[in-house]
């Protein structure tokens, strides 16, 4: 029992116990040469003394000291420490009891070396690491997971025990194995604590780990003494020209004369037109100038340089490693048997990423494009207004936002107020326009691109070139994040939900309302449905104010992530149709079918060329060219009747 | 068969026109009455409307209304610019290192070239695409190769499948950006959004701007004279007789027995070619070239002049082409007074799109014929009065398209 009772008061040994009250004034009392001429070799002892004496003011004594603020009165020599106070110092005793003022003149200052202040820093981390505080506790922590040094090892070792925060428990356990792997002298140690994590997919674990499997690439005429990661093979593994500068690194053959070098050598021993018997007229040509310099070399006016067969044949004497930084082979092998585990589960995980992405961006297309579907799809007409349609939407969400300052409530004023202005222009432009165009499906397409160059000049010339704002509100900031690799923000998040709601709604319309029924028996047969008493002109113009509608309601949705600009809806004009073109035309399946494939397809591009993604987008035009070839009435074509041909 | 015969009146009366222009343009250059600069416009307007006669000839007289012939225009351009660009490179390159002491090897001269022209881009070496542009005559085979090659691979792809209508509008609408796209990167070996500058300089020529503007101003003029003539003769002929056919009723001419296919991608091709030509004349005079030339916006800008000249006759797409612009460049180039309404003041930079929009929609909705209807109505020719069947109860008083054109 006794024993025990010891165990728990040396694990304490850091409470402040008041026998313990006048210790470090004593160590300091001790070794009061060593302190005030400090060296980096022989203070360790003092500063561990100091650190390990459990006297409360310990803390304060070191930290005075490595402020330079520990200082000597000059009457009587006695040590205090020392606080700014007006235009003189406030004195501490070392006991802790406050010892009046003194002014600046009567102090002699004690000024460590860096070398020495660093001990004492490192000797501080324990007392940080273990103060009453957790915020500083946490601010430790962080500043040694920024910054991690062997020396942190051992106080935050020493820390873990007396922490009571069962989070910043875990938190310590975490960096010390971090700082193990990395700084523990013992391989074995280190082995274990690689293994510990697993396939942690943690970015701090992935830069301890990557340290350790650094390599250089080093020529050798035999294998050297070294942790050597593999050997590279000529001109698969190494090319010839970075090959070669590794042998003149390592002294085993002479640098290669450069072209630029050859011209400044052949041009500085030119002589009465003529440089080593070859008249300057005929150097031309490369073999001129090379047997010029050959014949410079032979007369010894310029250094020999390797040539060809010579670079080539120290190429096959000498031999290519690449070896670790880390010399235990042990850890090395460990350290890449974990960065495979990572990388197969980060990989996985990525994976589930894109998956998302993919997701968000083909609700995105689908937003854009499920108007369009119903007036290409179910009407037949083109509309090549359409993305100025979203675009008016999203201004309209701008306009908004001018008025009503709160960001949620814009928002939602916003969106029926987008649908109610692009239905309007929606309306007015079949009213006016298309209405006498259906015959003429190509001139439709043209009429509708002079209304879009117009209504986008009109924008331009009302909201001026640069972008505005619409800013999402506040809850939609930030992002969803699951681990360190897979993401996605709450505003794509939001998009899918309002994608989905759309796809409910279109059915909900089509199936389940008498206009949905109209608009069915107008698209399958209007000669028909006029005869069954369905007026096609109203129908007609209700269908394409809604497809209008939904359009704006897009554009408050892209405006929240894209710059509202009078060329938003340009961007996405082509994707959209060619969503509604590939998914097939008149059916909504389709067009979500289209935008999956076309959403998924370009970030799946994207991924493999992530630096490109004008390239992403147009390899993916070219796959809907060509898929269109074998599929030309989209993922899913109507068939019979509905087709309409 | 003359060459007085009355259907050839309009080109005979279009080619003296166009000599009588031609002649004029060069009078008033000679006494110095039009400037350098507006020679150039003329030149390269001429340039638009031998593209415009292209689209005329697939989409007015075949029905194809293509959004990607601007693209193939483009290409010519890049395909002579590559050339114009590597040979006045070299003449500076051979030029600067003449100064060195040595003579230069073919790989300095190259080495020299290639950082010249892709230092821009951050690479200094050629691409494998610039492997024919120290010859003109292999880059002048390339200007109707690439664009040719790259239209009729796409036309076989896309008429073997029965592409047609809006879909195809829509499908050489991709194609137009996925190209300017691609040329839009750097590593396009294009040099990117940079494009190929400097073009109106010519290699081995000292003659001034002045004097090198009017020869491209003629050689568009004889260009698009020899391209009039030959699609004239197209059109008039019984080929000519198939493609209006293919375009009023595709269906009942391959019932009869035609190769529907082979006849559009014929007429495809052949106006990618034309297209391509243009290109080539056009951006010696424009001196620059980039990747924002083939944007989808250009093609539809085609198909605009074509619209309003009036489709289905030749001359319709040059006064189209040539009209509009003219009057475009006229607008936006600030020239035009304001008109002050008191509450705001309408400046036409900010306003012509607006109006040309609109201008477009009018012309589409009640004047289809464009401004080539006005010829007819002067010469008093209009299309029989046939009555087509009735539509039906939805369409009210309209009849079928026979009856509409």
């Amino acid at each position: 029992m006794r024993l025990t009772a010891l165990l728990v008061a040396a694990l304490c040994w850091l409470a402040p116990l008041p026998s313990l009250a006048q210790e470090a004034a004593r160590i300091v009392a001790e070794h009061r040469d060593q302190i005030e001429k400090p060296s980096r070799q022989t203070i360790g002892p003092v500063i561990a003394a100091l650190a390990a004496s459990g006297d409360p003011m310990a803390d304060d004594i070191l930290s005075a000291w490595e402020d330079k603020r520990l200082v000597i009165r000059k009457t009587d020599g006695a040590m205090f420490i020392a606080a700014p106070d007006g235009d003189g110092f406030a004195l501490t005793a070392l006991d802790g009891t406050a010892a009046g003022r003194a002014a600046k003149a009567d102090l002699t200052e004690l000024k460590p070396n860096a070398g020495v202040r660093a001990l004492i820093a490192t000797a501080l981390v324990q007392f940080t690491l273990s103060d009453p505080d957790p915020e500083k506790r946490r601010a430790a922590l962080a500043s040694i997971a920024q910054d991690p040094t062997a020396e942190a090892l051992e106080p935050l070792r020493a820390a873990i025990a007396t922490e009571d925060d069962p989070a910043l428990k875990a938190q310590k356990q975490r960096l010390e194995r971090l700082l193990t792997l990395r700084f523990d002298p013992d391989s074995a140690a280190r082995v274990a604590a690689i293994d510990s994590f697993g396939a942690d997919l943690g970015l701090d674990l992935r830069g301890a780990l990557n340290p350790l499997v650094a390599t250089t690439r080093v020529a050798s005429a035999t294998p050297p003494e070294a942790n050597i990661a593999r050997e590279l093979r000529l001109g698969t593994d190494i090319p010839e020209d970075e090959a070669y500068g590794l042998l003149v690194a390592a002294k085993l053959a002479p640098a290669r004369l450069t072209l630029e070098e050859q011209r400044a050598a052949l041009l500085a021993n030119l002589k009465d037109g003529a440089v080593g018997g070859v008249p300057v007229v005929e150097l031309g040509s490369q073999d001129a100038r090379d047997r010029a310099y050959t014949a410079l070399e032979a007369s010894g006016a310029v250094p020999a340089a390797a040539t060809d067969d010579e670079a080539k044949a120290a190429l096959a004497s000498a031999k290519f490693y690449e070896i670790y930084a880390e010399p235990a082979p042990a850890v090395t092998d460990a350290a890449e048997a974990a960065l495979a585990r990572i990388d197969t589960k980060v990989g996985a995980m990525q994976a589930a990423d894109l998956g998302l992405d993919a997701l968000s961006l083909a609700s995105i297309y689908f937003l854009a494009a499920i108007g369009l579907a119903i007036t290409f799809g179910v009407m037949g007409v083109i509309n090549m207004a359409h993305g100025e349609f979203i675009t008016m939407g999203a201004y309209t969400g701008y306009v908004v936002q001018l008025y009503v300052p709160d960001y949620t409530a814009s928002i939602l004023i916003a969106l029926p107020l987008a649908f109610a202005v692009t239905f309007a222009a929606g309306v007015a432009l079949e009213r006016l326009v298309i209405r006498h165009l259906y015959k003429r499906p190509l001139e439709t397409l043209l009429a509708t691109f002079g209304i879009s160059i117009a209504l986008q000049q009109l924008l331009k010339n009302i909201f001026g070139t640069q972008a505005r704002p619409l800013t999402a509100p506040g809850w939609l900031d930030g992002a969803l994040a699951i681990n360190d690799v897979v993401s996605i923000s709450y505003i794509r998040i939001a998009i899918f939900v309002l994608a989905l709601l759309f796809l409910g709604v279109f059915f909900w319309l089509m199936k389940r309302t008498r206009l949905g029924l109209e608009v069915r028996a107008v698209t399958q047969n209007p000669a028909m449905a006029a005869s069954m008493g369905i007026n096609p002109d109203r129908i007609n113009m209700l269908t394409f104010g809604i497809g209008s509608g939904i359009a704006g309601i897009a554009g408050v949705a892209i405006g929240l992530f894209a710059k509202v600009t009078s060329e938003l809806g340009t961007d996405y004009i082509v994707q959209s149709f060619m969503t509604v073109v590939v998914g097939g035309v008149g059916n909504i399946w389709g067009t979500l079918a289209g935008a999956t494939m076309i959403g998924g397809l370009q970030k799946v591009i994207e991924f493999f060329n992530p630096s490109n993604t004008l390239a992403a987008q147009t390899y993916m035009i070219l796959f809907i060219i060509l898929f269109i070839q074998f599929r030309p009435r989209g993922i899913i074509a109507l068939r019979g009747r509905a087709a309409g041909d | 068969m003359t060459i007085l015969h009355p259907r050839h009146r309009s080109a005979l009366v279009f080619l003296a026109c166009l000599a009588l222009f031609t002649i004029g343009v060069t009078v008033a250059a000679h006494f110095g009455l039009v400037s350098t600069s507006f020679v150039k416009t003329l030149g390269k307007t001429l340039c638009l409307c031998l593209a415009a006669l292209a689209m005329d000839l697939i989409w007015g007289y075949a029905g194809i209304l293509s959004l990607g012939h601007m693209a193939f225009f483009a290409l010519g351009g890049y395909m002579i610019g590559m050339w114009l660009m590597y040979a006045r490179t070299e003449e500076i390159v051979i030029a600067s290192l003449a100064n060195g002491g040595l003579p230069a090897t073919p790989e300095e001269i190259s080495q020299g070239i290639a950082t010249q022209i892709f230092g821009v881009v951050g690479a200094s070496y050629l691409p494998a695409i610039w492997s024919f542009a120290y010859s003109l005559p292999l880059q002048l085979a390339l200007v109707v190769a690439v664009p040719g090659l790259l239209a009729l691979v796409f036309g076989w792809l896309a008429f073997r499948s029965r592409v047609t209508g809006v879909y195809l509008s829509i499908l050489t609408q991709a194609m137009t950006l996925a190209l300017a796209l691609y040329l839009f990167q750097n590593d396009s070996g294009l040099r990117g959004n940079n494009g190929l500058s400097g073009l109106q300089n010519l290699p081995g020529i000292t003659a001034g701007q002045d004097t090198v503007s009017l020869w491209f101003f003629w050689a568009s003029a004889l260009a698009l004279a020899l391209a009039y003539v030959a699609l004239h003769a197209i059109v008039s002929g019984k080929f000519g007789s198939v493609i209006r056919a293919i375009r009023d009723d595709e269906a009942r001419v391959r019932f009869l027995g035609y190769s529907v296919e082979g006849y559009k991608l014929f007429v495809f091709t052949l106006t990618a070619v034309i297209c391509a030509l243009a290109g080539a004349l056009y951006y010696p005079q424009a001196g620059i070239i980039n990747p924002a030339e083939l944007a989808p916006i250009a093609s539809i800008y085609l198909a605009v002049w074509v619209a309003i000249g009036g489709r289905g006759r030749l001359y319709g797409a040059v006064i189209g082409a040539a009209l509009v612009s003219l009057l475009s460049s006229w607008f936006t180039g600030g020239r035009v007074p304001s008109i002050p309404l008191g509450f705001a003041t309408i400046n036409w930079v900010d306003w012509w799109q607006v109006l040309l929009g609109l201008t477009f929609v009018g012309v589409t909705l009640f004047a289809p014929k464009g401004i080539g209807g006005l010829f007819d109505h002067f010469t008093g020719s209009h299309p029989p009065d046939r009555k087509g069947a009735p539509l039906g109860p939805d369409d009210g008083s309209l009849r079928e398209r026979e009856a509409e054109a």
